[in-house]
């Protein structure tokens, strides 16, 4: 239904809903840490920026032209085959882990913190340098350019 | 609590993956079906957590922290993507007006 609506919004609203059932699937696989911030990053902060420049384009009639019906058809040929193709794949494959016995407190804050501050550090601290360009960056490209950046 | 995650824990595996697969198809589908930029940015979303959902899922199964953490980089990543990427948008939409992918053709030949 993201894909499919013709409304923007709309779209928005029907991926809100695929983000919350995915945080629901990250619950029941004992993720709890990553299910908040999951919920957090993404229904908190990209939804909200992606109506905010959605209205800012003021797109929300439903005025996109659709592509030809060939490349329409193409489309979802390909998408289809795809999908077809990586189930099975996966069906054939066996060896698969069988559920070991569940530790219910591996996707605890404690738990994660521990692993992400001893064995991941450096990327951790080099993530926030990716997030310090990316807003500088950001912050760059949307301005307005009344006065010559550099 | 513990009980209902214990019910829903028999879930084998396969079915993540499955539901991983179709979500990235359908991702990939809004790629190539849409001609609306923005559109096409939830789309690659959508790829980036069906990917996340199956780090999360072979994570838990084989009780290993690291899938975990590299899930949180990836949504690290994605969100300043995300960022980046809007910014543009804004950009083009303030100088061309549109957001259709088939009308920004400037950089072709």
């Amino acid at each position: 239904m993201t894909v499919l609506s013709k409304n923007p919004i709309h779209s928005v609203i029907y991926l809100i809903g695929c983000f919350f059932a995915i945080a629901g699937h990250y619950l029941i696989l004992n993720a709890h840490f990553l299910a908040v911030v999951h919920i957090m990053v993404y229904a908190g902060a990209i939804m909200v920026l992606f109506l905010f420049t959605l209205m800012l384009m003021n797109l929300n009639e439903e005025t996109e032209k659709h592509k030809p019906a060939l490349a329409r058809i193409g489309a979802v040929i390909a998408a289809g085959v795809l999908g077809m193709v990586l189930i099975a794949v996966f069906v054939k494959a066996d060896a698969m882990p069988v559920q070991a016995t569940q530790n219910l407190t591996i996707g605890t804050v404690q738990n994660l913190g521990k692993v992400l501050l001893d064995e991941y550090f450096f990327p951790f601290e080099f993530a926030s340098i990716l997030f310090l360009s990316a807003m500088v960056g950001a912050v760059l490209l949307a301005k307005k350019d009344k006065t010559p950046v550099l | 609590m513990a009980t209902l995650l214990s019910i829903f824990s028999v879930v084998p595996i396969q079915h993540y993956i499955f539901i991983s697969a179709v979500l990235f198809s359908v991702g990939v589908l809004g790629v190539l079906l849409r001609r609306n930029a923005i559109i096409i940015f939830m789309s690659i979303e959508l790829m980036l957590n069906s990917v996340n959902l199956l780090l999360v899922a072979f994570s838990s199964y084989h009780n290993d922290a690291s899938g975990q953490v590299f899930v949180f980089f990836i949504m690290a990543v994605a969100a300043a993507e995300v960022a980046v990427g809007l910014a543009i948008l804004v950009t083009i939409y303030r100088n061309v007006h549109t957001v259709d992918i088939d009308e920004l053709k400037n950089l072709k030949w």
